[in-house]
């Protein structure tokens, strides 16, 4: 007889006990898929905020990233413009490639003296429409509203400071931050600014900047020749940045203004060239091609490239902590049901013993036996793999039409809570073949023992 | 068709620190197309004269032969595909496969020995017709009774048209009138089917219809009582 068929219908014959098999491989299934899902849909939603913010690669000038971070005048690249001209125009690159912008990371301090406070900041300049471009990149069609950058529309002179810069610099009432507490009282025996410094200011402050009550501060740095510049920006906006650590810190910018403030009337330079591409699996092949450039092109300054992944060592941390929490729910998942399939298939060569000795008196080789018992493990495993995929394919769907939300590390506004299934040919050809593989080695060891039995003993079993 | 031979054929079973023989020195030829009972009381060593022709079991000394051959040298798959080709069974207890129906409890042995499908189909439906079952090919074997589940196991037995048919106690399980009807069929397919048929059995009637009867006693062959030529 066919094996299947036979397989199938001895299945069927203790239908409880097989749905109570097959309800354990369901639920593994689903919950292997439904966490793979939503791990899924956490590296996707982390690597499109680095995208956003950092683009896939950038290039920068060599060991900019381990030792110039806070010297960007002996790091800029004096030449990005054409670093940025060669790479958009590249035969290879410009098909993959949605944003190439340069950018300009600086050190100083911001101050808001008429409150007679200060404190150490980052300063980030950056291109306000590329930016924009960069944060419509959702290659994995993840349910976020575009939102332009704070800085859009704004004048050169504006900047937008993370809530944390905010908070200290007492810029919370005319900024809008929520939960920050005001000083009891406005200190006025600080320090006062230092008139070289007000007169740097009051030269640095555009025609533009006007308005009474308007925050707000001057931000000084020291610029390539190392005498301290310092620009009046005006505050527009108090934004999240999601990490403490950063928001503490953080002051966006025009790239012109951070330029100015740096490079004075020198010729401008940036710390980074940005580039996105169209799909982060571009990264090797955009990679090797601007390799080829540096080293021919390019080779006049000293130039290396870094993807996102180095840059933002979290982004790595988290994906390998959501791996290590999956493999390690997946062997427990595949654990239980080997020894459920396991007892299962044990017990029905228990029953079918006298079964298993008229077969064999009748000609069935061991090899068949065997085969017969496995095929019933695999069709467990089979069924209970499409039933557990179909389910899971429910439940996600179901989750992700819920309207749940949820806040994903780093980031400030409440995410649509999804799980990613639908789609993921890999994880749920992988849910499946492992725990059809499990279903199968499972079955082995009692198939084999039945494999084995002695014909006589067999056919004597009461 | 060639007789089955025991020749000095010893069998001993282990029992915790007890060796208990079984069958001790046995000669014996079976003929071929004959009906032959082995009789004798319990513990006698009949079945497992029976397991060694259906070469089920292996004998500590001596040789089988079956259809010519001597078994003893045949690997485990061999001797799967030799019982597949020369031997029929039917058990006490019927042993048909309960998920399956007559039909295919009857072309069962077939599909081990290959035999193609439309002659499958037309061996099934002759036997199933000889054994009065044709009208239930459908129904399995839980939806019959005791003596129409044995005429099920007869047709299977028959169906790969073995050199013999091995019955153990085929009657032990029935009652008296259905037992009867079924060692008339088994007597009557015996002759139309020129096979063999070797049973185990201490019922009388089974004992009356023989053509050869083998005594057996302690495990070993007390007589062979020769009633009758062979058919062919």
């Amino acid at each position: 007889m066919r094996t299947l068929l036979l397989a199938l219908r001895n299945l069927l014959r203790n239908g409880r006990r097989s749905l109570m098999t097959l309800l354990a491989m369901v639920i593994g299934a689903v919950t292997i898929l439904l966490f793979g899902g939503y791990s899924r849909n956490i590296t996707y939603g982390l690597q499109t905020g680095y995208v956003h913010r950092s683009g896939h690669l950038q290039i920068q000038h060599k060991d900019y990233f381990l030792y110039g971070t806070g010297n960007p005048a002996a790091f800029g690249i004096a030449h990005y413009l054409r670093v940025i001209e060669v790479v958009s125009r590249d035969p290879v690159l410009a098909p993959m490639l949605r944003v190439v912008t340069p950018t300009l990371s600086l050190g100083g301090i911001a101050g808001n003296f008429a409150a007679s406070v200060s404190r150490t900041v980052v300063g980030t300049g950056v291109v306000v429409e590329s930016q924009n471009r960069m944060l419509q990149w959702n290659d994995y069609h993840l349910p976020f509203e575009f939102r332009p950058a704070a800085l859009s529309g704004t004048p050169q002179d504006a900047v937008v400071v993370g809530t944390g810069v905010a908070r200290v610099l007492q810029l919370c009432e005319s900024l809008a931050v929520a939960n920050c507490r005001q000083p009891v009282t406005a200190r006025s025996d600080g320090p006062q600014m230092p008139p070289d410094i007000a007169a740097l200011a009051s030269d640095a402050k555009p025609a533009s900047a006007t308005g009474a009550g308007e925050p707000r501060i001057e931000l000084l740095a020291a610029n390539v020749h190392g005498a301290p510049n310092v620009a009046s920006l005006r505050v527009v906006k108090a934004v999240n940045q999601g990490f403490k650590e950063f928001d503490d810190i953080y002051v966006g910018m025009h790239l012109a203004q951070a330029q100015r403030l740096l490079y004075g009337t020198d010729p401008p330079q940036a710390t980074a060239v940005i580039l996105q591409l169209a799909h982060t699996s571009q990264i090797p092949a955009a990679r090797a091609r601007l390799q080829d450039l540096l080293a021919t092109t390019l080779k006049d300054e000293p130039l290396e490239i870094q993807d996102f992944e180095t840059l933002n060592p979290f982004y790595g941390q988290a994906i390998n902590m959501f791996a290590a929490i999956f493999g390690f729910m997946a062997l427990l998942i595949g654990a239980i049901v080997l020894f459920t399939v396991g007892n299962t298939m044990s017990m029905a060569v228990v029953e079918r013993t006298t079964e298993i000795g008229t077969l064999r008196a009748v000609g069935l080789r061991r090899s068949g036996v065997r085969r017969l018992f496995v095929c019933e493990g695999a069709l467990l495993g089979l069924i209970g793999a499409l039933l557990g995929v179909a389910l899971a394919l429910g439940v996600a769907w179901l989750v992700n039409h819920s309207g749940l939300t949820w806040l994903p590390p780093g980031q400030v506004d409440p995410t649509p809570l999804t799980v990613r299934v639908w789609g993921e040919t890999r994880l749920i050809v992988g849910a499946a073949a492992g725990l059809l593989f499990v279903a199968v080695l499972s079955a082995w060891w009692p198939a084999r023992r039945a494999a084995r039995m002695n014909i006589v003993d067999a056919l004597r079993h009461v | 068709m060639q007789p089955v031979v025991l020749s000095r054929v010893s069998k001993t079973y282990h029992l915790d620190a007890v060796d208990v023989p079984a069958l001790v020195d046995v000669d014996l030829e079976i003929r071929p197309n004959c009906f032959t009972v082995i009789s004798g009381p319990s513990g006698s060593g009949k079945s497992t004269l029976l397991n060694m022709i259906g070469c089920i079991d292996q004998p500590d000394r001596g040789e089988v032969f079956v259809a010519g051959q001597t078994v003893r040298k045949l690997s485990d798959d061999a001797l799967s595909d030799f019982r597949a080709r020369h031997i029929g069974f039917i058990f006490q207890n019927f042993n048909l496969l309960p998920v399956l129906t007559v039909f295919e409890n009857v072309e069962y042995p077939m599909l081990l020995s290959r035999v193609p499908r439309s002659e499958r189909r037309r061996r099934v439906q002759s036997l199933l017709e000889a054994v009065g079952l044709a009208d239930r090919a459908r129904h399995t074997p839980g939806q019959l009774s005791g003596g129409q589940r044995q005429r099920v196991a007869i047709a299977r037995a028959l169906a790969p048209e073995p050199s013999f048919v091995l019955a153990d106690e085929p009657t032990a399980n029935l009652d008296t009138q259905t037992g009867a009807a079924i060692i008339e069929l088994m007597r009557r397919m015996q002759r139309e089917r020129q096979v063999s048929f070797i049973f185990s059995s201490h019922d009388p009637k089974v004992l009356a219809a023989a053509d050869d009867a083998v005594m057996i006693r302690d495990g070993r062959i007390e007589r062979v009582e020769r009633r009758s030529e062979a058919t062919a």
